[in-house]
């Protein structure tokens, strides 16, 4: 949305948007947490906020047609997109695309945790979406794993709905997240937090039973005889995010491997002209006001290619 | 209660072919499978190979029926919709003395029938597989090794079974057998009775097969660890790359499967558990090294997901018999590789043995052969897409992003008998890819609750206590 | 005596060093705007949080209305007011900011929506 509207801010008169759910926002309007908007609107808002003073705005400018749950399945390096949506597949050709596609959360695969897999297993950001958006709770004795925001926002959203967080494991020395969720999420509510730990399995057969947690040392080896285990019936993963490239790796933008970011010289830039990404596609950031901050600069980049190819 | 003539025990790729086979003829049949769904026990971690009957003793049960499988799965695949691809393997030697074992291995299995075998030096290998290892000699190459989706098999085999009158009970466990004029098969949904009883269940043969009297055998689970890699590196090979084989399995290998992924491992380990399907750390490194011996370039980022399955082991070769101290009953057991492939011919096994026990059978002449094949957006031009979506609208309403599921898909999947999250996964791959369901299995919970009306506190993973969520708000 | 803070405030989470005599916060350092120092004194006097939840909806098109308080509420008090949250139904249409429970638990804030939900 930012990108959009800075476009058209910048001069651009024929923008669609596409979004792939049925609401605008994205993953905004289930991060209900307060800690949004104290650089971009110098207020302290929640997700939904956040995302509410972006659409309207947007909605207010009859030159962005927004096109909700549309699906794009492919991308060409000519910037041509096909989408699919209820009832037709569509195919437009744009003089530049931003690609504004977010990330996904890092799995439990990703880090190599051995053991089963039972039910119970879920990523931070799942269960966010279970709790704050379908009001279900997905488990009563809950162990996070890694120290990321997402993880230690939702420790604390757990306790409020009445389960136990049984500890949160960090592999790490120092926590991955931001220093004010630990306090506000971990320490007001007593939760135990391992740092230098890791979860070397996984237990349960059809649910998970309990956790096997190892302490590690500086070059992350396990630390002989420092074995125990946590019982519980829910496993959080909350090891960090990679920005969700697919589409344009399909167009034949190289990615870096580690990253899954765009291989770039410049911010927003690809090696397709005409071809921009923005937020967390592009790299992974900590607050959100960074990201409709160089979203803003990504549709004023795509207005200038679009008047330096006329 | 009415008499059924044969009640098949055990809804794993072996019990569905042969109540497909089955129902060809004027039977009243039953299959019960003690899981949620078919295909939950040993099939679901099936690797999909179908072999060309390579690696198998010559005098063998199992190298008979996999040679004559290899050739009889390719009309039920096309007539059941199930795509099935020829891609060949080879079997790679890395030294001029394991070279010469590829001579034995190919004149073995010649006898046995195995075609087309060849064995192929470093230029040819260059040129039809060029990431495997400089370090490789020889190989030989088996063309008519192919691949299939094991659990799309016995989910479109029991569909076709079913629409040939055979009844199908999930949830049902066999807890016990009692022999007079029949069988009485007790259950945890009820008593069944039967006149034959085919004893398909896996890793639990021994176990049924014991109920009915027959103690003379012992399955031992052996597990096998596998690492499947991202779908982007769905070209990293053109064929299925095998070591040599060792004594206790064919090794550590490195393949590609129907759903695009290529696969690495398995291990294979002796264990006593018939549930431990945990991955181990040793697991993940022996297979990596071992991997990375016939593809260098194998990364462990590559790593999407892993699992673990058990190889139901009863001795060195399986056990297919009509038992005489227990007429009527007839053991289908230690059905581990090459199961999958040898399954058609198994099925044509145990007609016979039926036939031979006395039982007549007399063909029908409405058996429905065919069956239309699932639609698969991930698997069809944009074109068709297109052309779905303007007659079926759900079809465009996408559910799994990583793996482009339609709503429609899924709820044909529930139609066709899904009833877990890993039902819908392995009929539809929804929830399968990079993500891992992050961002569809709230909306999977809910169209699974909506279509068996079911409340979402009662969706399971796949089945038993593997419910998704403890509690809801209201 | 003095002792070490991180300020919650906003992502910056400075580190403060507070002063405290008697109970009472006599100086506050290492905050990067004025904020940190009232959070300093909050936090040792008396610690308040804003607190974020949902709750149920009726004939809604989302099951769950996004709320928070608008004013912080004090941190020893926050399960109560869970409990309180969990009692709640609502049934009409919100924007943000539409206050779902005035006076909330007699705190002296309101319980607001954060999205919009419509019916």
């Amino acid at each position: 949305m930012a990108a959009a509207i800075s476009a058209f801010e910048n001069g651009a008169r024929d923008i669609l948007l596409l979004e792939r759910d049925q609401y605008l926002g994205g993953i905004l309007n289930q991060c209900i947490h307060t800690g949004f908007g104290i650089n971009y609107f110098k207020e302290v808002l929640t997700g939904p906020e956040y995302a509410d003073r972006f659409i309207k705005k947007i909605k207010a400018i009859p030159e962005i047609e927004i096109s909700l749950k549309s699906f794009v399945v492919k991308l060409t390096k000519n910037n041509v997109i096909t989408y699919l949506k209820p009832g037709s597949l569509e195919e437009v050709k744009a003089k530049a695309i931003i690609m504004a596609t977010g990330a996904r959360e890092r799995t439990r695969e990703m880090v190599h945790i051995a053991g089963t897999r039972p039910s119970g297993i879920f990523s931070a950001g799942l269960a966010q979406k279970l709790i704050n958006i379908e009001g279900l709770l997905p488990g009563k004795e809950v162990v996070i794993i890694g120290s990321g925001d997402i993880g230690l926002i939702m420790a604390r959203r757990f306790v409020l709905e009445g389960a136990k967080v049984k500890g949160v494991i960090e592999i790490e020395r120092r926590t991955r997240g931001l220093a004010r969720n630990v306090v506000q999420c971990i320490e007001d509510f007593d939760i135990p937090f391992y740092l230098s730990h890791k979860v070397s399995k996984i237990h349960g057969k059809d649910r998970v039973e309990a956790v096997e947690v190892v302490r590690v040392n500086e070059g992350l080896n396990e630390v002989p005889d420092s074995k125990f285990k946590i019982e519980c019936d829910t496993v959080l993963i909350s090891v960090g995010l990679i920005p969700e490239n697919e589409l344009i790796e399909m167009a034949g933008v190289e990615l870096d491997r580690k990253t899954n970011s765009p291989v770039s010289g410049e911010l927003n830039k690809t090696s397709i002209p005409g071809l921009f990404v923005c937020g967390n596609a592009f790299k992974i950031y900590d607050i959100v006001d960074s990201v409709s901050k160089d979203s803003s600069l990504a549709g004023r980049r795509a207005v200038e290619h679009i008047a330096g190819q006329a | 209660m009415n008499l059924f003539d044969i009640v098949i025990i055990g809804g794993g790729i072996v019990g569905t072919s042969i109540a497909r086979e089955l129902s060809r003829y004027r039977l009243s049949l039953a299959l019960l499978e003690k899981e949620s769904e078919l295909a939950f026990g040993v099939s679901k971690s099936n690797s999909g190979i179908i072999h060309p009957g390579t690696q198998n003793p010559v005098n063998s049960l199992k190298g008979r029926l996999c040679v004559q499988g290899n050739f009889l799965i390719r009309k039920i695949a096309r007539d059941l919709g199930v795509d099935f691809k020829e891609v060949g393997e080879l079997i790679v030697a890395f030294n001029e003395e394991e070279a010469s074992r590829l001579v034995e291995i190919k004149k073995d299995a010649e006898k046995l029938g195995v075609p087309k075998l060849k064995i192929v030096g470093r230029k040819w290998l260059r040129i039809h597989e060029p990431n495997l290892s400089g370090e490789a000699v020889k190989a030989l190459y088996a063309p008519t090794a192919g691949i299939i989706s094991p659990y799309r098999m016995v989910y479109d085999l029991a569909e076709n079974a079913v629409a040939n009158g055979v009844e199908i009970h999930t949830e049902t466990k066999v807890e016990s057998i009692v022999r007079s004029n029949h069988f009485e098969i007790f259950t945890t949904k009820g008593a069944f009775k039967a006149r034959y009883i085919i004893n398909a269940s896996g890793l639990y043969a021994d176990e049924v097969s014991k109920m009915a009297g027959i103690d003379d055998f012992k399955i031992r689970p052996r597990k096998g660890e596998e690492f499947i890699l991202d779908k982007k590196k769905e070209y990293l090979t053109n064929h299925l790359l095998f070591p040599l084989p060792s004594k206790v399995s064919k090794g550590f290998l490195v393949i590609k499967t129907s759903d695009g992924n290529p696969m690495i491992g398995p291990t294979a380990e002796d264990i006593l558990d018939k549930t431990d399907l945990a991955t181990t750390d040793m697991g993940f490194k022996k297979v990596l090294i071992a991997a990375r011996r016939l593809i260098p370039s194998i990364d462990e980022n590559d790593i999407i997901a892993y699992f673990a399955g058990l190889r139901p082991v009863a001795g060195d070769d399986f056990i297919i018999r009509h038992e005489e101290k227990a007429p009527g009953f007839i053991n289908v057991a230690g059905i581990q590789s090459p199961g999958l492939t040898a399954a058609p011919t198994i099925a044509l096994m145990v007609v016979n043995i039926l036939k031979r026990a006395g039982m007549k059978l007399k063909k029908k002449p409405d058996f429905i052969g065919k069956r239309k094949k699932t639609i698969h957006l991930f698997a069809m031009p944009l074109e068709r897409t297109r052309k779905l979506i303007e007659k079926d609208s759900t079809y465009g309403d996408m559910v799994c992003r990583c793996e482009m599921v339609s709503i429609r898909e899924i709820r044909d999947a529930i139609g066709r008998g899904a009833r877990t999250l890993d039902g819908i996964k392995f009929r539809t791959r929804a929830q399968a890819g990079r993500c891992h369901g992050s961002f569809c299995t709230t909306r999977i919970m809910k169209i699974l609750s909506q279509e068996l009306k079911k409340s979402l506190t009662e969706v399971t993973k796949r089945g038993g206590a593997s419910e998704v969520i403890k509690g809801e708000r209201s | 005596m003095t002792k070490n803070l991180i300020c919650i405030e906003c992502p910056v989470s400075c580190i403060l060093s507070v002063d405290i005599e008697n109970c009472r916060v006599v100086k506050v350092k290492g905050n990067k705007c004025p904020k940190g120092e009232e959070y300093a004194k909050a936090e040792m006097e008396n610690p308040v949080r804003i607190l974020t939840s949902t709750v149920l909806s009726k004939g809604l098109s989302l099951k769950m209305v996004p709320v928070r308080t608008d004013k912080p509420i004090p941190k020893a008090k926050i399960q109560d007011a869970m409990n309180e949250i969990r009692k709640i139904r609502t049934e009409k249409s919100v924007h943000p900011g539409d206050i779902i429970i005035e006076n909330f638990l007699g705190f002296g804030v309101n319980l607001v929506a954060t999205r919009e939900v419509s019916k």
